[in-house]
């Protein structure tokens, strides 16, 4: 039986903690009094998955069983979250998979025979084709990808896009022209953390950027407290806005899916356990790891890391209409990642992983360390975050500089030419976002190569705008100086000079709190 | 007799400092500089139109110090006559009458030698007003050499006195400083350099190199052309605010040229398989390349537009690919020092004079040094951009 999510307060007896380092981890003795919030352990898995998917394709909610929705001759698309999620990858068999082949299995058996399948990637990179494959499995690549039946959403391609209407606070409502035509839409979700999923889905994974525009701003993501947290995020209240119109032209049949936190298998299984209940062969495995890492080049050091396949259980699938169906996914998301945190600190510490949405089979570049920290796990709280208002953020990650120009070719441009102008979200959205939005080269490396649209940066950035609006302080240990002050953050070697340089705002004795994850986790703050 | 610094044939010493190459400051002014200081004879001035110039101020042009430190090319050495005293960019005082301007007058001097001065028919060129490309620099009355400065009859700035013809002279206006009036003379080059390139109301320029060169033609084309973007590539943080103050709307360094062109002109970058060079397909409208160098010459032909014009101003080093010159059609046009009758009608000196005048150029000449400092002149000069100086002269006076 999985134990819930704990908070450790750090005393003399407290071992050293693993504080996760980019391609590496750190082992770092914290203040005593630090609070350390653990992940809630993995909740038990479905046993027995291929029936819990039949189950809930043939038990929908709110929506009639899927076979009553299929008939011959009919459209059905089936749209699928993309290479971003789950992080990281899933052994095989990827659980998208599994629900394509029910789904298709269900459309055979009902005489559908005109069926395209759509990774529903946005402004993403579009996936290579093993990267297809591996998400929807051999048997459906084969018989779909050669067709072109099974593709890479494009929202540069003006001719498939369809322009559905505007929401109430007229925004619009621009989607896969496919989708949009669809006598049926089933989209096949993973959810991973709670903000995504419900009418994200296809309101976001299948728009344009005219569409997409309207939420993916410095305002509303400034205003979003928090991402995980749909009814508090004015991104998800434009989502949801527009899932509305989306619902009123297309069925949509969403399915989702969510899945335990057991991440870290095999040899690198004490990432997944509290330290101080390390076993002697944890410790032995820890300590191997450590001294293999520092000692691999590194590009041997990124394949370890980028091969890191995560064995996750199903907790649950739902299916039916959108709204109920998420309801159902954010209590089972919740139930794995809320961990309860009375009050806010001083000091909020993050240790930033290898790893995020953005950087799958790539580097993770500098705007995306600051994404994943300041973005990502710095917003993993419901109620207030972690830190106090203007209080100090502190961050591990080296921020080395370091770009994909295959995947992130904007980027580079962005971190050379828009941050050395300003870093502030809405003077840089107002001066530059359209210019990268609709940069000839950039469209053209989207939608032919394996570039993240010439806008994403942008995005990154503004997700990190709350967390600019809020701390007083960000200081990062153990990054490149360069790259750091570039974003306008402060780096330093240790956590004690870090505490030092922000003691001016939070004193010599701050409350701190430090986020033990990933395994992924939000904080309730109370 | 006056002190003086003079350049003279030595092609053993020549071809040392050839050798080491521009790269070693200390060494090219060492030993085996073809440069010393003497006390020679002063040069005459008794042919009509003629006047003695006492120098104030003299500036280090890049080409004197190609010159010393041979990295200019031996194609120049049919049109200086040695030993010669270098130095033309050039503020004096008129020690004589000459013609309509009194002895006392403050002037600055056009160093291009053409046929007035040499009391010869004008040639074509001079009869056109492009002084600046006048074929009888090596005949006449004059011993041969392309400007004061590289002639052995006239003195030259780095001595104590020269001697001018009255076509060469424009009067400094009272109110204007010795240190800003030390500039006309590159800045007549790149009011030549920014007309010729014809940029046509907002096109997008790069110009390539921010030394004074780059700088001052950053200057002329903001002041003298409705250029739109302008993008300068400096190396050096002092370089950079510079460009800025003298109206680039964007600096990248040199490494980031292909970048900072692409997303400033929304252009595809194509990467060669082999060599691992780049290329863009669109870029900028008019290139200006302002250091002479091989990379920056490829970079600037390799950024260009199809159809676009590519100026070189100052001396081309040679080993540049030219292949873009054909497959985008490019214009490549060169610019040598500045013409008395530009496009725009007017001696490229008065437009410099007032632009001196008006222009932020505070603080542009950052070092003065006596004559017989002139080793530590030249290493400072050389190195002028690494330590945040556009602009050494020699303080003539004080020498
Ligand atoms: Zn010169
Ligand atoms: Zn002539």
């Amino acid at each position: 039986m999985s134990r819930p999510g704990f908070v450790l307060e750090v005393d003399d007896r407290t071992p050293p903690l693993i504080v996760h380092n980019g391609e590496g981890f750190l082992l770092e003795r914290f203040p005593l009094g630090t609070r350390v919030v653990y992940p809630p352990e993995a909740l038990p898995a479905v046993r027995d998955v291929d029936e819990a998917i039949q189950n809930a394709l043939l038990n929908p909610i709110e929506s009639e069983p899927l076979p009553e929705l299929l008939r011959p001759g009919m459209r059905l698309t089936i749209a699928f979250d993309d290479i971003s999620l789950p992080l990281p990858p899933m052994k095989k068999p990827d659980i998208r998979q599994r629900v394509i082949e029910a789904v298709l299995e269900l459309a055979a058996q009902a005489g559908v025979d005109d069926v395209e399948l759509i990774s529903a990637n946005a402004l993403h990179r579009r996936l290579t084709p093993n990267e297809l494959r591996d998400i929807v499995g051999e048997r459906v690549f084969r018989s779909f990808f050669p067709d072109g039946k099974l593709y890479n959403f494009d929202a540069e391609d003006r001719d498939n896009l369809t322009h559905l209407g505007q929401t109430r606070h007229g925004e619009d409502v621009e989607i896969s022209k496919r989708a949009a035509e669809s006598d049926l839409l089933v989209y096949v979700n993973v959810n991973l953390v709670a903000m995504d999923g419900g009418h994200k889905s296809t309101s976001i994974g299948l728009a344009s950027y005219k569409s997409l525009k309207h939420h993916h701003n410095s305002h509303t993501m400034i205003h979003s407290r928090s991402f995980m947290d749909h009814k508090a995020s004015k991104m998800h209240h434009s989502a949801w806005r527009m899932g509305e119109v989306l619902t009123e032209h297309v069925k949509v049949f969403q399915i989702e899916t969510t899945l335990s936190n057991d991440i870290f298998g095999g040899p690198i299984e004490f990432l997944q356990k509290r330290e101080w209940e390390w076993s002697l062969k944890d410790q032995a495995s820890m300590l191997g790891t450590k001294r293999a890492l520092a000692a691999a080049p590194p590009k041997l050091r990124h394949k370890i890391f980028t091969d890191v396949r995560a064995n996750y259980g199903l907790t649950g699938v739902n299916a039916g209409a959108i709204e109920p169906v998420h309801e159902k996914t954010l209590e089972m998301v919740h139930r794995q990642h809320l961990v309860e945190v009375q009050g806010q600190a001083d000091v909020g510490v993050i240790g930033v992983p290898y790893l995020g949405p953005y950087n799958v089979n790539s580097v993770m570049n500098p705007i995306l360390a600051a994404c994943m920290g300041m973005g990502y796990h710095f917003n993993s709280y419901r109620g207030n975050p972690i830190v106090r208002k203007d209080g100090a953020l502190i961050l591990y990650h080296p921020v080395p500089y370091e770009f994909s120009q295959l995947h992130h070719p904007s980027y580079v441009d962005f971190f050379e030419e828009v941050l050395a102008e300003s870093t502030d979200p809405a003077t840089i959205e107002a001066k530059f976002e359209k210019q990268y939005a609709e940069d000839p080269w950039y469209i053209h490396l989207y939608r032919t190569s394996y570039a993240y649209h010439g806008v994403h940066p942008f995005y990154m950035w503004y997700w990190i705008s709350h967390c600019l609006d809020h701390c007083g302080d960000v200081v990062w240990v153990g990054a490149n100086r360069k790259t750091v002050e570039r974003m306008g953050f402060r780096s330093a070697s240790t956590l004690q000079d870090a505490l030092e340089m922000v003691s001016h705002s939070v004193g010599r004795s701050p409350s701190i709190t430090y986020l033990h994850n990933p395994p992924h986790l939000i904080a309730d703050v109370r | 007799m006056m002190l003086a610094l003079e350049m003279y044939r030595s092609p053993a010493k020549y071809l040392a400092a050839k050798a080491v190459g521009g790269r070693i400051p200390g060494v090219l002014t060492g030993p085996a500089a073809p440069l010393r200081l003497v006390t020679i004879d002063e040069p005459k001035a008794e042919r009509q139109g003629w006047a003695r110039i006492r120098p104030i101020l003299s500036g280090i042009c890049g080409s004197d110090l190609g010159m010393v430190t041979g990295s200019t090319k031996l194609y120049f050495s049919a049109v200086v006559s040695m030993p010669f005293v270098p130095g033309h960019e050039i503020v004096g005082e008129l020690l004589d009458d000459c013609e309509d301007l009194p002895k006392g007058t403050r002037v600055v001097m056009d160093s291009v030698l053409t046929c007035a001065a040499r009391g010869v028919e004008p040639c074509e060129g001079c009869v056109s007003g492009n002084t600046n490309r006048c074929d009888r620099i090596t005949v006449g009355h004059v011993a041969p050499g392309l400007q004061t400065g590289f002639c052995r009859d006239t003195g030259g700035g780095w001595g104590n006195l020269v001697v001018a013809h009255r076509s060469q002279l424009y009067a400094v206006p009272d109110g204007m400083s010795d240190e800003r009036a030390v500039l006309v003379e590159p800045l007549a080059g790149a009011v030549h350099a920014a007309l010729r390139a014809q940029v046509q109301p907002g096109q997008s320029v790069l110009v390539s190199g921010a030394g004074a060169v780059g700088l001052f033609t950053t200057l002329a084309l903001r002041e003298l052309t409705q250029a739109g973007r302008i993008t300068v590539v400096a190396k050096h943080a002092k370089q950079r605010e510079l460009a800025r103050a003298f109206g680039a709307s964007d600096v990248v360094a040199p490494d980031e040229v292909f970048r900072g062109v692409r997303r400033s002109t929304g252009a595809f970058r194509l990467k060669q398989d082999f060599s691992g060079g780049e290329f863009l397909l669109g870029g900028v409208d008019v290139a200006v390349d302002a250091v002479g160098s091989k990379n920056s010459i490829d970079t600037v032909l390799r950024v260009t537009k199809a159809g676009g014009r590519v100026v070189l101003s100052g001396m081309p080093a040679s080993g540049a690919d030219l292949s873009p010159v054909w497959f985008r059609e490019l214009e490549v046009t060169g610019t040598y020092a500045s013409a008395r009758e530009e496009p725009n009608g007017r001696p490229a000196f008065e437009t410099a004079l007032e632009l001196a005048g008006r222009a932020p150029l505070d603080g542009i000449v950052g070092a003065r040094y006596p004559l017989y400092r002139w080793r530590e002149a030249l290493d400072h000069a050389h190195s002028a951009g690494r330590l945040g100086t556009v602009k050494v002269a020699f303080d003539v006076r004080a020498s």
